[in-house]
């Protein structure tokens, strides 16, 4: 890596189901990918609290993946149907909040779509490296942050 | 907390682009981590026993490998710590191999994101707490919806290994479709000849308590501890008395008002009936729509004749409830009617062929009563309108499958063979007839099937042409029949004395709403769903529920047997053992935060979430809070990130575990 170039950091939610084994589907298809993205399993979409995707932003994170099941293929029959519910109200409260909507993808991969994974994954690191670093989070905290003597 | 990295080169599959020794050596800074090393194979036998000599030199209390997929190798490693007294629940998986090493070629990157991706999981495995499997007892007693060839099927093999089986049919006798055909196919077999001995079976099983006339009412409970709630109707007989002589049918002054469902409404039947002379059990059963007395408190002559006494016209429903360890569901199929379609229905039918419009148009079930032995003219090619030898008869095949516009996308599967059938069938009972067969294509996969295709085509002498039929109108006592012969690429018109629609085999009505009770998916025609298409095949979505037969998808004879068989294995499986061992990735409730808002309890998709009330000693209410069924929850952890007060966790998903992750990232700048 170079020294001055942004290089994006992005934590992926992702489903155990159907996007974590479309990933490892991926990676035993050889499929090559960028190297920005950290995989954090949960067994569902609905598992995924909106809290979640503001907590990444605040340990700086430029960007946020969420991926599960297509809708009507959820191992948990409704769960991804939840976790669409939920993200169409938080975007409007994500972009209030000041992030950009951009930095924040949802998409569903399933276990049989290793290429599409990739193209996401690319997609996303290629889309939150246009936007720039976010920093507004850190930039805020420094102005509020009361000095520890 | 002493915490233990493993770093798996896989051979050379990790360890060509992860630089493993320097993996191992970063984690070894991590805080918490008391032992870090790297190795060929770790899970190889000097793998693991390096692990176990590791928690035991270092007295670790937990384990990071990182490795292959936790889909992968996530039971051999937790099987490997259980061995040295560690739960298995502090071991977590590090995907070095299928999310790194093999999706990147940079070695420099590569490393970095190994050691991230441990990082993480270091972080998170200091908040994992003990789990321990959970046990639920099993009731040995398995439910039977339908009681069709499937589920009788399905009964005997359970009953037959010496568990009790609760049958419930929502007709009279049990039979199903399969008590209705003539003959079968590809070896024209007689059908109730092989039926009905096993229906006997069921019947005098001492494992197996049939209740016919009845319907599911409401199911609770989960997988081996169902507790079903059955509405046994009134049959206005006594069951225990009656001894099924058939006096009261043959004097029943009712004689034409209602349409025999079993002869598919060729023939009539009386008011007190039982549907065919095989049935079981063989007790009549009165039609309080039709009977006089109910309708005007007179007649009263089958109480007359019968010698028992056991005519009871003040009987009313009777309401069951059995404790169930497994249900089987084998509610079947329905055939789809192309005359009376609902107004809401979003098909169109098939009005063009003129079905209930003109009597000798009739559908592939009202064929095999004609053709059958027992059925309304004894076997004998009699056309329904007059009672003539159809000289010349036209199958159309494909009325409602594969029509997306008309009927269903689907292909209904048996009606390239029954028709193949039928068409023999014709042709072996009226020797100087001509049969026609409008086909789109022969769907004909199945052992021997295609050879008895051929046999109708080449030695029976059966037309097929391939082609749709646009219209059938009646002209001088005849039924014009037009369609087209594609591959010839000319119209065909066929003056016909009898046309046999090969009608879609469809979704029962109801079975959306028994789904519903069961809480199991159904899919857009009502078919009810498996759990997946090419491994679990037999199972639903919710444990201790299986499918059988037609219910799931359109199905033959043999097919249908087989995934009975298969329903039965599966909850034998069950029944194996006293006590059920499940995944302890369960919600959990805080009662002391939980404010009972219960809106967990709306988004779980099992039902699992139930309200518990909390009483002070003097018994008063306190507050109401959520409780979790252990028996029921899957662990998708939807009530987790819905509850407003984080009363409800995931456990080994819980919030701190997934924070943890989220600040350990942030240390990985």
């Amino acid at each position: 890596m170079e020294e001055n170039k942004f290089e994006p950091r992005i934590v992926a939610f992702v489903c155990n189901w159907c996007t974590y084994t479309g990933a490892d589907l991926a990676g035993t298809s050889r499929l090559k990918q960028l190297p920005n993205a950290r995989l954090i399993r949960v067994p569902c979409t609905g598992r995924i609290d909106p809290i979640f995707l503001i907590k990444a932003f605040e340990s700086g994170a430029d960007g946020v993946l969420v991926s599960g099941c297509h809708p009507g293929d959820c191992h948990y029959n409704s769960g991804n149907f939840h976790a669409r519910r939920r993200w169409m109200f938080f975007k409007e409260l994500l972009e209030f909040v000041g992030i950009d909507e951009k930095r924040v993808h949802f998409s569903w991969v399933s276990a049989s779509e290793g290429k599409k994974w990739v193209d996401i994954v690319d997609g996303v690191i290629e889309t939150v490296r246009a936007e720039g670093p976010f920093n507004e989070y850190e930039q805020i905290n420094k102005k509020n942050m009361i000095p520890i003597e | 907390m002493k915490i233990g990295v493993f770093v798996c080169e896989c051979g050379e599959n990790i360890g060509r682009t992860v630089d493993c020794k320097k993996v191992a050596e970063i984690a070894s800074h991590y805080p918490g981590v008391a032992y870090s090393v790297d190795y060929k194979y770790m899970c190889s036998d000097p793998g693991q026993n390096l692990i176990k000599k590791a928690i035991e030199d270092y007295k670790l209390d937990a384990v990071v490998v990182g490795s292959c997929s936790p889909h992968m190798h996530e039971k051999t490693f937790r099987k490997v710590c259980s061995s040295m007294g560690i739960n298995p629940y502090l071991v977590e998986i590090a995907n070095l191999r299928e999310h790194c090493s093999w999706i990147h070629d940079n070695i420099a990157e590569a490393t970095d994101k190994a050691a991230d991706l441990i990082r993480l999981l270091v972080e998170k495995v200091k908040y994992n707490e003990p789990l321990f499997p959970i046990h639920v007892p099993v009731t040995k007693q398995a439910l039977v919806i339908g009681g069709g060839i499937s589920g009788i099927q399905a009964a005997l093999d359970i009953a037959n290994a010496g568990f009790k089986v609760v049958m419930v049919e929502k007709e009279p006798s049990i039979g199903g479709h399969m008590s209705q055909l003539s003959e079968t196919f590809p070896t024209l077999d007689c059908s109730q000849c092989i039926l009905t001995p096993r229906m006997v079976e069921v019947y005098q099983h001492p494992n197996i308590k049939l209740l016919t006339y009845s319907e599911i009412e409401n199911v609770e409970g989960f997988i081996g501890n169902f507790k079903v709630t059955i509405r046994k109707k009134a049959r206005s007989i006594k069951e225990d008395l009656c001894n099924g002589c058939g006096m009261c049918i043959q004097k029943c002054p009712n004689k034409k008002t209602a349409k025999s469902d079993f002869d598919e409404g060729l023939t009539t039947r009386t008011a007190i009936y039982v549907p065919f002379p095989q049935a079981v059990p063989n007790i009549p059963v009165i039609d309080r729509t039709v009977c006089t007395y109910y309708k005007n408190g007179k007649c009263k002559i089958c109480v007359k004749v019968c010698g028992r006494d056991a005519i009871d016209f003040e009987q009313e429903d009777t309401i069951l409830t059995e404790e169930i360890g497994a249900i089987i569901v084998a509610t079947g199929y329905k055939l789809y009617t192309i005359d009376k379609k609902p107004a809401d229905s979003p098909i169109q039918g098939y009005g063009e062929y003129g079905y209930g419009q003109y009597k000798d148009v009739i559908s592939g079930l009202q064929f095999e009563r004609i053709a059958s032995a027992s059925g309304p003219t004894a076997g004998e090619m009699k056309r329904p309108s007059d009672g003539k030898e159809p000289k010349k008869i036209v199958f159309i095949q494909c009325v409602g499958s594969r029509d997306e516009s008309k009927g269903f996308s689907y292909c209904s599967k048996i009606c390239c063979m029954y028709t193949a059938k039928h068409a023999m069938l014709y042709k072996h009972k009226v020797h100087d007839g001509e049969a026609y067969v409008f086909y789109m294509d022969i769907r004909a996969g199945g052992k021997n099937y295609d050879e008895f295709v051929r046999r109708a085509i080449e030695e029976d002498g059966v037309n097929y042409i391939r082609g749709r039929v646009s219209r059938i109108y009646e002209e001088n006592g005849k039924y014009i029949v037009k369609g087209e012969d594609t591959l010839a690429g000319l119209p065909v018109q066929i003056d016909a004395d009898m046309v046999v629609l090969a009608t879609a085999m469809v979704a029962q009505p109801e079975s959306p709403k028994l789904a519903q009770i069961l809480s199991i998916p159904y899919d857009k025609y009502g078919f009810l769903a498996e759990l997946h298409p090419k491994l679990h095949p037999i199972e639903t979505s919710t444990g201790g529920i299986f499918l059988a037969g037609s219910a799931n998808s359109p199905k033959d004879i043999p097919e249908c047997v087989a995934m009975a068989s298969a329903a039965a294995a599966k909850t034998l499986v069950l029944f194996g053992s006293d006590m059920l061992e499940r995944e302890p990735i369960v919600a959990k409730v805080d009662e002391s935060t939980c404010i009972g808002c219960l809106y967990c309890k709306k988004v779980c998709p099992y039902n699992a979430i139930e309200i518990k009330e909390i009483r002070n000693r003097n018994g008063e209410l306190i507050k109401t809070v959520a409780y979790v069924n252990t028996g029921l929850c899957q662990g998708c952890g939807t009530c987790n990130a819905t509850c407003p007060s984080k009363s409800v966790q995931l456990l080994g998903f819980r919030d701190d575990q997934i924070f943890a992750q989220l600040c350990a990232f942030a240390d990985t700048i």
